[in-house]
C-alpha cells in the first residue's frame, strides 16, 4: 500500500465522531461574517449600515488575482461593518448581520436533487469557482480558482483529490464522502473538465475503510476517477506528501504542485466546487466536526454550519462544554490552532471545534535535548528539525535560510516525537518568520 | 468561564520520554545482568548496585552544590544506565571502591563536566572505564580472570581464573592455548567482564530496544558489520594469526559495545547516514586495535574515537532534504 517517502508520526486515531450523521445547524440570530476569509489579497467590502441582503448576496468582492469573494450566508440586516475577533484573537474586518427568515438570491438551486450534466464549458467553470467564491477547504483556504489556471509552459498530469484526513479527531470529510458521494464526483468531473483532463485520483487512508469502499463503488459509474487506499500515516494530507504517495515526484522547493504536473484538492472543495458550478450555491457553509475525548458520544458531532456562526452557539447546541475543557482547537490536534474567543464566528474553513481536557491541554515540561535524531527521522520533510530549533533559539538565521527552515510545512511531527517535549516546532516558526522577512528584505532592495 | 489554555500546535505528544527511553534501556541490560550473576555470583550485583548507587549520589550532588541546576535529571534513568554499563566493564572480582572511583570520574568528568545529560561529548561510562583501564590496569585487566563457575553447576567450588578469550586472541595462539567454543562464548561461558560475556542476553536486550524503537538498527549492524568483514578479509590473509571473524564478534566488548554503548544517542551521530558511517568507523578501528595494538580490546578506544569525530559528521552529513532531489 502506498505512502509517502520520508518521516512521518501515527498519532493516536480518536476518530470518535467517524459515526455521526451530518446534521444541519440551525441558524444563528446575529451573525458576523469575516470580510476576507482566504489566503491572499483582501477583498473589498461592498455593503454598509442597513443594507438589506439575501443568501447568496456578494458581500465583498475579490480584485486581486489571488483573492476570494465573499457572500452572505444569511438574509437580514447589516448591523455595522467593523472589526470582530477570530478565534485566534486576531482583530479582522467584519461584517455583523441581524438574521431574519431565510431568504436566498434567485438563480440559487436550493433543492436536494443531484444534477449530473455539466453545461459549463472550462473558462465558465473557472469563472464560476472564483465567482462563488470557493477556497481550498483542506486548511489553507487558497482561492481555488486559481489552480485551475494552468500557467504558461506547465501541463497538469494528475488531478489529485484529498480524501486523507490524516489529523486526528477530524472526521467531517469522512462523513461528505459517506453521505455526499456522487456530489464529489461530479464535482470531480468538473474539475477534469476545467483542466481538459480524463484522470484523477482520489486518496484515501485505510483507517476509513467505508468510505473506501462506498467511493470505490461509485468511482465504477465515473471512469477515470480512481480510489487510492494509502498506508495510514501523518502527514499524508499535506499536500506534497500526498503528491508523493500518490506520484512519487516530488514538488521542488519553495514551488506549487503544477511543477510537478499536479492539481490537488480536498473532497470538500470538490463538494464546494459541485454546489457552485451546477447549483449556482456560493460557499456560505460547511461541515465542522465537533468532538473531543470529554465530549459525551451523544455530543460528537458532524455539523453543516453556515459561515460566521458563533463558536458559542455551537458549542451550546452540542451540550456545553464538558467540565474539564482545558483547550479548545480548530482544526485537528497536530496543526489546529488554539481557539482564544469563542465568541468568535466560524469560517469558510473550519473544519472542527476539537475540546482537550486539562490533562491534555498543557505540554510536558521540557528536559535536555539527548540528540536522539528522532525529530530528524518523523520529519516528513527530510529536515533536521533539532538543528533548526537550536538556530532559530541562537538567533542565526542565514544558517538556518541554509539548512532549508523554509521547507517546514509545521506538520508538527517534530515536536510530537520529541522525547525531551522541547518545543521544536514553535522556535522553527520563529525562524521562519525572520528569515521570510529577511528574503522579502532582500528582494525589495533588488 | 474557565481559562482556556492557548499553545502552538501540536497539541498532542508522543507516547515517548527522555525517562522512558533510559528506564527502557535499562531493562534491556537485565538479561545481560542475570546471564552474569549465574556465571559469576552475587557478588556481580553488588558491584551493579554500588556503581549505580555510585552514580547517582555523585550526579546528584554535583548537580545541586556544582551546577545547581535542575534535579529532576537525576531522576530520569540516564545514571542508572550509566552505572550499569560501567559496571559490566568490569572484572567481576575487582574492588568496590576501584568501581567507585569509576564512577565518579563517568559521572563527574564523562557527564557533568559538559553540563550534564545531553551535553556530553563521550558515552560516560566509557570514559570511566577508559580512565580505569589506564589508572589500574592489573586490576582491570590481570591475566588471569576470573571464569564462569554456574551458579546451580555441580563444578561450583570455588572461582577458577584464566585469560580471556580476548587474551588468547591477542598472545596465546602462539603459544598453543585454546579458545573456548563458540557455543560457550555465545552464550556468555569464558571469561571477562560482567556484562560482555553473553552474546545471547545482550543481544535480546538488542531486539528488545529495537522493537520499542529505542535504537535504530544503524549502528549496530553497521559496527558489527564491519568489524566482522575486515577480521573476516585479515582471516584469510593469514589465518594462524588472525583468528576467525566469529570470535571477533563473540569475544570481548562487541557485543555489548555495539548495542549499548556505540547506540548512546547523546553521543552518536543524528542522521541515519552519519550512524552508519560512525558504526563502520568504529567496527574498523575495533578491529584495528585488536588485531594490530598493544592491548587486546579495543572496543571502548573505538567508540570514544567515534564520538569526538561524531560533531564533525552531524556538520557534514546530512539528511536527503525533500524536494531537492530530482525525480522521474
Amino acid at each position: 500500500m502506498k505512502t509517502f517517502n520520508r518521516g512521518g508520526v501515527h498519532p493516536e486515531e480518536n476518530k470518535l465522531a467517524r459515526n455521526s450523521k451530518i446534521e444541519v445547524f440551525p441558524l444563528t440570530k446575529k451573525a458576523v461574517v469575516f470580510v476576507s476569509q482566504h489566503l491572499g489579497a483582501p477583498a473589498t467590502c461592498l455593503v454598509q449600515k442597513g443594507d438589506k441582503v439575501k443568501v447568496g448576496t456578494l458581500l465583498a468582492k475579490a480584485e486581486a488575482f489571488i483573492c476570494a469573494n465573499t457572500h452572505s450566508p444569511y438574509s437580514g440586516t447589516v448591523t455595522k461593518v467593523d472589526v470582530a475577533t477570530d478565534f485566534n484573537g486576531f482583530k479582522k474586518p467584519a461584517i455583523y448581520i441581524d438574521v431574519e427568515g431565510d431568504e436566498w438570491e434567485e438563480g440559487i438551486d436550493t433543492s436536494n436533487d443531484i444534477i449530473r450534466e455539466i453545461t459549463l464549458e472550462p473558462k465558465e467553470i473557472v469563472d464560476r469557482i472564483k465567482d462563488r467564491g470557493v477556497v481550498g477547504l483542506g486548511g489553507a483556504a487558497f482561492p481555488t480558482n486559481v489552480k485551475y489556471m494552468i500557467p504558461e509552459g506547465k501541463k497538469a498530469e494528475f488531478l489529485i483529490i484529498n480524501g486523507v484526513e490524516c489529523e486526528p479527531y477530524l472526521t467531517s470529510d469522512n462523513r461528505i464522502m459517506l453521505e455526499n458521494t456522487e456530489e464529489i464526483f461530479i464535482g470531480i468531473e468538473i474539475m477534469k473538465k476545467a483542466l481538459g483532463m480524463n484522470n484523477a485520483l482520489i486518496g484515501i487512508e485505510n483507517n476509513k475503510p467505508e468510505a473506501i469502499r462506498v467511493m470505490t463503488e461509485m468511482s465504477a459509474k465515473y471512469p477515470g476517477t480512481k480510489v487510492v487506499p494509502l498506508q495510514m500515516k501523518y502527514p499524508q494530507g499535506a499536500e506534497k506528501q500526498l503528491i508523493n504517495a500518490l506520484t512519487g515526484r516530488e514538488v521542488p522547493s519553495g514551488k506549487l504542485p503544477i511543477e510537478v504536473g499536479c492539481v490537488v484538492d480536498n473532497v470538500g472543495t470538490a463538494l464546494a466546487i459541485y454546489d457552485a458550478v451546477q447549483k449556482n450555491r456560493p460557499l456560505i457553509s460547511n461541515v465542522l466536526t465537533y468532538t473531543g475525548k470529554s465530549v459525551k458520544a451523544e455530543n460528537q458531532k458532524n455539523l453543516l454550519v453556515r459561515v460566521g456562526t458563533p463558536l458559542q452557539e455551537i458549542i451550546d447546541y452540542c451540550g456545553g462544554l464538558p467540565e474539564d475543557t482545558g483547550k479548545l482547537i480548530s482544526g485537528g490536534p497536530m496543526m489546529g490552532k488554539a481557539i482564544m474567543d469563542t465568541t468568535a464566528p466560524t469560517v469558510k474553513t473550519t473544519s472542527s471545534v476539537l475540546v482537550m481536557n486539562q490533562k491534555e491541554a498543557s505540554r510536558q515540561k521540557e528536559t535536555p535535548c539527548i540528540r536522539c535524531g528522532k525529530c530528524v527521522d518523523a520529519c516528513p520533510m527530510g529536515l533536521e528539525p533539532v538543528l533548526l530549533g537550536t538556530l532559530s533559539s541562537q538567533q542565526k538565521w542565514e544558517e538556518a535560510e541554509t539548512e532549508c527552515v523554509m521547507d517546514c510545512i509545521e506538520c508538527g511531527c517534530c515536536l510530537f516525537t520529541c522525547p525531551a517535549n522541547r518545543p521544536l516546532l514553535d522556535m522553527i516558526r520563529v525562524g521562519k518568520f525572520k528569515v521570510g522577512a529577511i528574503r522579502r528584505a532582500r528582494a525589495q532592495q533588488k | 468561564m474557565s481559562i482556556l489554555t492557548v499553545s502552538g500546535s501540536p497539541h498532542v505528544h508522543g507516547k515517548m520520554s527522555t525517562n522512558k527511553i533510559m528506564w527502557n534501556v535499562v531493562l534491556a541490560l537485565l538479561p545481560a545482568l542475570l546471564v552474569s550473576i549465574y556465571f559469576f555470583g552475587w557478588n556481580v550485583l553488588l558491584l551493579t548496585c554500588a556503581s549505580v548507587a555510585a552514580c547517582l549520589l555523585f550526579e546528584c550532588l554535583i548537580q545541586k552544590y556544582l551546577l545547581k541546576g535542575d534535579m529532576s535529571t537525576v531522576y530520569d534513568g540516564s545514571a542508572v544506565v550509566t552505572g550499569i554499563l560501567l559496571a559490566f566493564n568490569v572484572p567481576s572480582n575487582l574492588p568496590i571502591w576501584i568501581l567507585l572511583l569509576g564512577a565518579l570520574v563517568a559521572i563527574g568528568v564523562g557527564k557533568m563536566t559538559f553540563g550534564g545529560l545531553g551535553k556530553n561529548p563521550f558515552n560516560p561510562a566509557l570514559v570511566g572505564r577508559v580512565f580505569l583501564f589506564l589508572s589500574f590496569p592489573t586490576n582491570m585487566a590481570p591475566s588471569q580472570w576470573p571464569l564462569p563457575h554456574p551458579m546451580f553447576g555441580s563444578n561450583a567450588v570455588e572461582a577458577v581464573t584464566g585469560p580471556t578469550s580476548l587474551n588468547i586472541m591477542k598472545h596465546g595462539i602462539e603459544q598453543g592455548e585454546v579458545l573456548p567454543n563458540l557455543m560457550d562464548m555465545f552464550t556468555g561461558a569464558m571469561g571477562g567482564s560482567l556484562g560482555e560475556i553473553s552474546a545471547i542476553a545482550v543481544l535480546l536486550g538488542g531486539v528488545y530496544m529495537l522493537c520499542r524503537r529505542i535504537i535504530s538498527w544503524h549502528i549496530p549492524v553497521a559496527f558489527l558489520g564491519s568489524a566482522f568483514i575486515f577480521a573476516g578479509i585479515l582471516n584469510l590473509v593469514n589465518p594462524t594469526l588472525y583468528v576467525s571473524p566469529l570470535y571477533h564478534m563473540f569475544a570481548g566488548g562487541m557485543m555489548l559495545g555495539a548495542i549499548f554503548m556505540a547506540t548512546d544517542m547523546v553521543t552518536s551521530p543524528i542522521t541515519h547516514k552519519g550512524q552508519i558511517i560512525f558504526g563502520c568507523g568504529c567496527g574498523l578501528l575495533t578491529i584495528i586495535f585488536r588485531c594490530f595494538g598493544s592491548m587486546p580490546e579495543g572496543v571502548s578506544f573505538a567508540i570514544l574515537i567515534m564520538n569526538a569525530i561524531t560533531p564533525l559528521i552531524n556538520k557534514y552529513v546530512k539528511t536527503n532534504k525533500f524536494g531537492y532531489t530530482k525525480t522521474k
